[in-house]
């Protein structure tokens, strides 16, 4: 158990800037691997995690180069290698399963091929033996009927299909070492927890070491032995899983972990000042110090080296740890309780709501109707009151943000109506629409990388929506910008920036303030938070709930991730193939009884915490279609009872907890099941 | 597929005709028509009246349509004005002169390209990528009229090599032809092979950045291996449809070279019938050069197809 499979010593990597100056990404990083042990790498993007990763199968990215140190994989020092030596070691002593494997197959190339290909460069079996050695890796990764998958081509599978292929791939040379580089990232939940789980079991079943590299301390608190915690490219933190998730000794981790939403607990979770300094920007002093709160003039003025404690089996980068010891207990409790202010009248509502996005047939363009019996999404009813934020959840494809986009005037639907304020119904065409409704109703987008014109400044993008609605110029537009940025807290000198210049986070930000320069009744929130890092995630949540208590919005919120919807939300409405399943006041929809599919998501979350498994309870299926007619989760639903979940629509069904449900089981049967 | 393909001739069947009439009527609508451009000052009288009867001009436009183009279907475009004989002889050799050109270019110009641009894309930014790129760029900016006479200048006249012009009769053999078209080929060449291997290789380049190239470094694949397998199927794909247009230009459009060197081919024919106003020449040669685009690109849409897997399951799903 304590051989060392592979062993980092003082690796420092960086890149030339344009000013000739040597900029490190990776400084100084030292740790060891031993023979089955799982060590999770965890940092937020910019971290250097990754780099560290792929510098340990002696592949350094193009642009960078090490400066210091050495990579050894069995005493041998991997950077100094020759290709054709690394060409031996790649795949067959040391395998990768890559983040996206949508991306990493060949799009040309057959899944068997790719398989076939490193089942050559690395083992003697022959044709046949080769063949049958296929069938049994793409058996040992779970995926149905091996045979014929070997003959598909990647893009015909499905996401968590491709990253089992992906595995299958890697374990086909036995290798020693296997390097997972954030490899559930971008699945769904469902499918992330299988392939968590299909990870486990493998590591278990073939005693391989294993890095697992992510930003996700809920998939590291699922594997790991071990944890190393990245930060501005130093380890600031490292040892074993339980100590490091439970107490955490390091104020950077001890801050992550407060500032993820958890499942069990409403109200939002704490969130962490400022962001990871950039690479090249740290002098002197300790790279944390800027967003610490026990720092001091020492951590300013010299920077703290890694400090073996012996009796926690830790090592940490800090001065001033002892602080922390057995201060950890209110990791639970820090979570700003969040004061619900919606009215009782109703500004937007969803009546029979149907949303097609089949191709429309020539007559019935001619007759400007969409004839499908089958529609995306289909009979949404929501009421949404003023003043509440209102959560639609489920996995991709269950017809969340087509909804949304509906709501917004983006998509026509089929059928039913949007009623905004008074009953009034909204047109379904953005074109129909009249100005003031379009600005009562703003959206934000996911990625601010894309929803920001990359040659606009930031005072150039607050300003369109200003001149467009109220017809603002000269000073007092430049007083309603500078609010603006205050309201989203950035300061006044951020008007002349580009959206490269700025950070993930505060990019979000001006996207959140240009939604609010139309004073809208309305924001719809696309996931807003999936492509922040956990920490400036926190902090984008506790902005927009400030905002709302503040002016009074109301917010229509669509994301995956059932814990950032506990935090935020008064109600959620979950949906699976685009019709609705439960909805509810989000306290009581987070507790049972509830509908089997929330009873999924809801068993597949992963939470930062060793002792909380994921509970298992359906297939990750992936069906394309929702079914013709029936319940709408009848083909993967774990509690279904037979043919009339097949045959008829199931009735709605309201608990005492006060949230609705759609199943043909009665719902006090579904409470004493789902006990 | 069967289906694909017939729904892509249809549409560009429907192209053809719509050619057609924009010919056709673009010629019924220039002032005077084919009778009095071709007479000039001799259009009146007798020889106006006889040439009107002699073409069928006193004959209703659309009849004269469709009379033309169920002719042409029929591979019949009538007869050419200036020489007084059958179209389908004025354009026999022609089509065939060109083909020769075109062939020849495209057997040394693309394989050329596709080396030239994979050699620059793997060595990036090093001595032989600085090289190739900067003759590529050359050649490219150097307007064709400018290196043919240069070619002509320095292997012709200068060195005595081979002929500076073409003086073949239009119906010469393929052998005859040969040692006349090294000169066109290669001038032709430098700016096809120059177009090409710059977008092979940004293409290369593009693939050689993506995550399953990575993924194969990282499974260990070496690299040629890889080079091979992962990344020229994939950096190749984009470079049909180009090649395809290559093609189609290289049949009619390589005007400039074609009058450079005095050679028999379509784009010469172009520029000569124009000239001589001889308008049912005009009219057959933008039927022949429109077949040839669309022909030329349904082949190309459907290669990228069936060697595209993504594209062909998608397809037949459709």
């Amino acid at each position: 158990m304590n051989e060392i499979i592979e062993s980092v010593k003082n690796l420092s990597i960086g890149f030339n800037s344009q000013k000739g100056k040597q900029i490190s990404i990776l400084r100084n990083v030292s740790t060891n691997i031993k023979k089955g042990e799982t060590v999770g790498i965890v940092g937020e993007s910019g971290s250097g995690k990754s780099t560290l990763a792929l510098a340990m199968m002696g592949y350094i990215k193009q642009g960078l180069f090490p400066l210091t140190g050495e990579c050894l994989f069995k005493s041998e020092d991997l950077l100094k290698m020759s290709s054709r030596q690394l060409e031996k070691i790649r795949g067959r002593k040391i395998a990768m399963i890559p983040q996206n494997a949508g991306q990493a197959l060949t799009p040309n190339l057959k899944i068997g091929y790719q398989i076939d290909e490193a089942l050559r460069l690395h083992t003697d079996l022959n044709k046949t033996e080769r063949d049958k050695k296929i069938s049994e890796l793409l058996n040992k990764v779970r995926l149905p009927s091996p045979e014929a998958m070997a003959f598909r081509y990647p893009h015909e599978l499905s996401g968590g299909q491709q990253q089992r292929v992906a595995v299958a791939m890697a374990l086909a040379g036995k290798p020693d070492l296997l390097l997972l580089d954030e490899p559930t990232t971008g699945l769904d939940v469902t499918t992330q927890a299988h392939v968590l789980e299909l990870l486990r079991f493998i590591a278990k079943d073939t005693r391989t070491s294993m890095i697992y590299v992510s930003h996700d301390l809920g998939a590291i608190a699922q594997v790991s032995d071990r944890i190393v915690v990245m930060y501005a490219g130093e380890i600031v933190l490292e040892g074993p899983a339980r100590k490091i998730l439970k107490e955490p000794i390091h104020p950077y981790t001890y801050g992550l972990l407060k500032s993820i939403p958890k499942l069990s607990l409403a109200g939002l979770p704490a969130s962490m000042p400022g962001s990871q300094p950039q690479p090249g920007s740290i002098n002197e002093g300790c790279s944390f110090y800027d967003r610490c709160n026990l720092a001091n003039d020492n951590c300013k003025k010299n920077s703290p080296g890694l400090e073996h404690i012996k009796e926690l089996d830790t090592n940490v980068r800090c001065f001033n740890y002892k602080e922390l010891i057995n201060q950890n207990n209110n990791l639970q409790t820090s979570i700003t309780k969040k004061t619900n202010n919606s009215e009782a009248n109703e500004v937007l509502k969803l009546k029979d709501v149907s949303i097609s996005y089949a191709k429309q047939k020539f007559f019935d363009q001619l007759l400007n109707k969409i004839s499908d019996q089958n529609p995306t999404v289909k009979d949404i009813n929501i009421d949404i009151k003023k003043g509440e934020t209102i959560a639609l959840v489920g996995e991709s494809g269950s017809g969340k943000s087509t909804i949304l986009k509906s709501i917004a005037g983006l998509l026509k639907t089929k059928d039913g109506q949007i009623k905004f304020e008074n009953d009034r119904i909204l047109s379904s065409d953005l074109k129909m629409r009249n100005p003031n409704d379009l600005r009562a109703i703003q959206l934000i987008f996911q990625n601010p990388d894309e929803s920001l014109n990359p040659n606009h400044t930031v005072e150039q993008i607050l300003s369109q929506p200003l001149k467009l609605y109220f017809n603002l110029s000269g000073e007092e537009l430049k007083k309603n910008i500078i609010d603006l940025l205050k309201k989203v807290r950035l300061g006044e000198f951020y008007m002349s920036r580009y959206p490269r210049q700025l950070s993930g986070g505060e990019k979000q930000r001006v996207a959140v303030a240009r939604a609010f320069a139309a004073k809208p009744d309305i924001i719809l929130c696309d996931e807003v938070t999936s492509a922040l890092d956990v920490s400036v995630q926190a902090a984008v949540l506790n902005l927009l709930q400030q905002l709302k208590e503040d002016l009074g919005t109301t917010y229509v919120f669509v994301s995956h991730d059932l814990a950032v919807v506990r935090a935020i939300s008064d109600r959620v409405a979950v949906l699976y193939q685009g019709r609705l399943c439960e909805i509810g006041p989000s306290q009581n929809v987070y507790k049972f009884p509830s509908h089997p599919y929330t009873e999924v998501l809801l068993g597949a979350v992963l939470e930062p915490d060793p002792d909380i498994k994921p509970k298992l309870v359906a297939e990750d299926i992936v069906e394309e279609k929702p079914p013709e007619k029936g319940c709408s989760f009848q083909g993967r639903c774990p509690r279904k009872i037979g043919d009339i979940c097949n045959s008829e629509v199931p009735p709605w069904q309201i608990g005492e907890n006060g949230n609705a449900i759609r199943c043909h089981i009665n719902i006090e049967e579904l409470a004493s099941l789902q006990q | 597929m069967l289906l694909l393909i017939l729904k892509r001739i249809g549409l560009g069947l429907i192209t053809l005709f719509i050619v057609s009439l924009i010919t056709f009527v673009g010629v019924e609508v220039l002032p005077g028509d084919a009778c009095t451009t071709y007479l000039e000052r001799e259009a009146y009288g007798a020889a106006l009246d006889a040439c009107i009867k002699r073409l069928g001009l006193d004959i209703p436009a659309y009849e004269r349509y469709l009379d033309w183009a169920s002719n042409v279907v029929r591979g019949d475009f009538g007869y050419s004005l200036s020489g007084e004989m059958p179209i389908n002889e004025v354009l026999g050799p022609r089509v065939k002169n060109s083909l020769v050109l075109a062939s020849v270019s495209i057997l040394i110009g693309i394989p050329l390209a596709i080396v030239l641009g994979i050699i620059t894309a793997l060595w990036r930014d090093k001595l032989p990528d600085i090289m190739i790129s900067t003759i590529t760029i050359f050649s490219m900016t150097i307007p064709e009229f400018i290196s043919a006479t240069l070619l002509i200048l320095i292997v012709a006249i200068w060195l005595g090599w081979l002929p500076g012009i073409v003086i073949i009769p239009s119906d010469a053999t393929f052998y005859e032809l040969l040692s006349n078209i090294i000169l066109p080929v290669v001038a032709i060449s430098m700016i096809m092979t120059a177009h090409m291997a710059r977008m092979v290789r940004s293409s290369v380049i593009q693939v050689m950045a993506s995550d399953y190239v990575q993924m194969a470094i990282l499974k260990g694949v070496p690299y040629w291996k890889m080079v091979f397998r992962h990344v020229l199927p994939n950096a190749l794909l984009p470079a049909i449809n180009v090649v395809a247009l290559t093609i189609a230009w290289l049949l009619g459009g390589v005007v400039v070279t074609e009058v450079v060197f005095n050679y028999p081919g379509l784009g010469r024919l172009v520029i000569e019938s124009i000239s001589n106003r001889d308008l049912p020449v005009v009219q057959a040669l933008a039927i022949i050069l429109a077949s040839i685009y669309v022909g030329i690109n349904l082949i190309a849409d459907l290669m990228t197809l069936m060697l595209n897997p993504r594209l062909k399951s998608l397809q037949i799903r459709k």
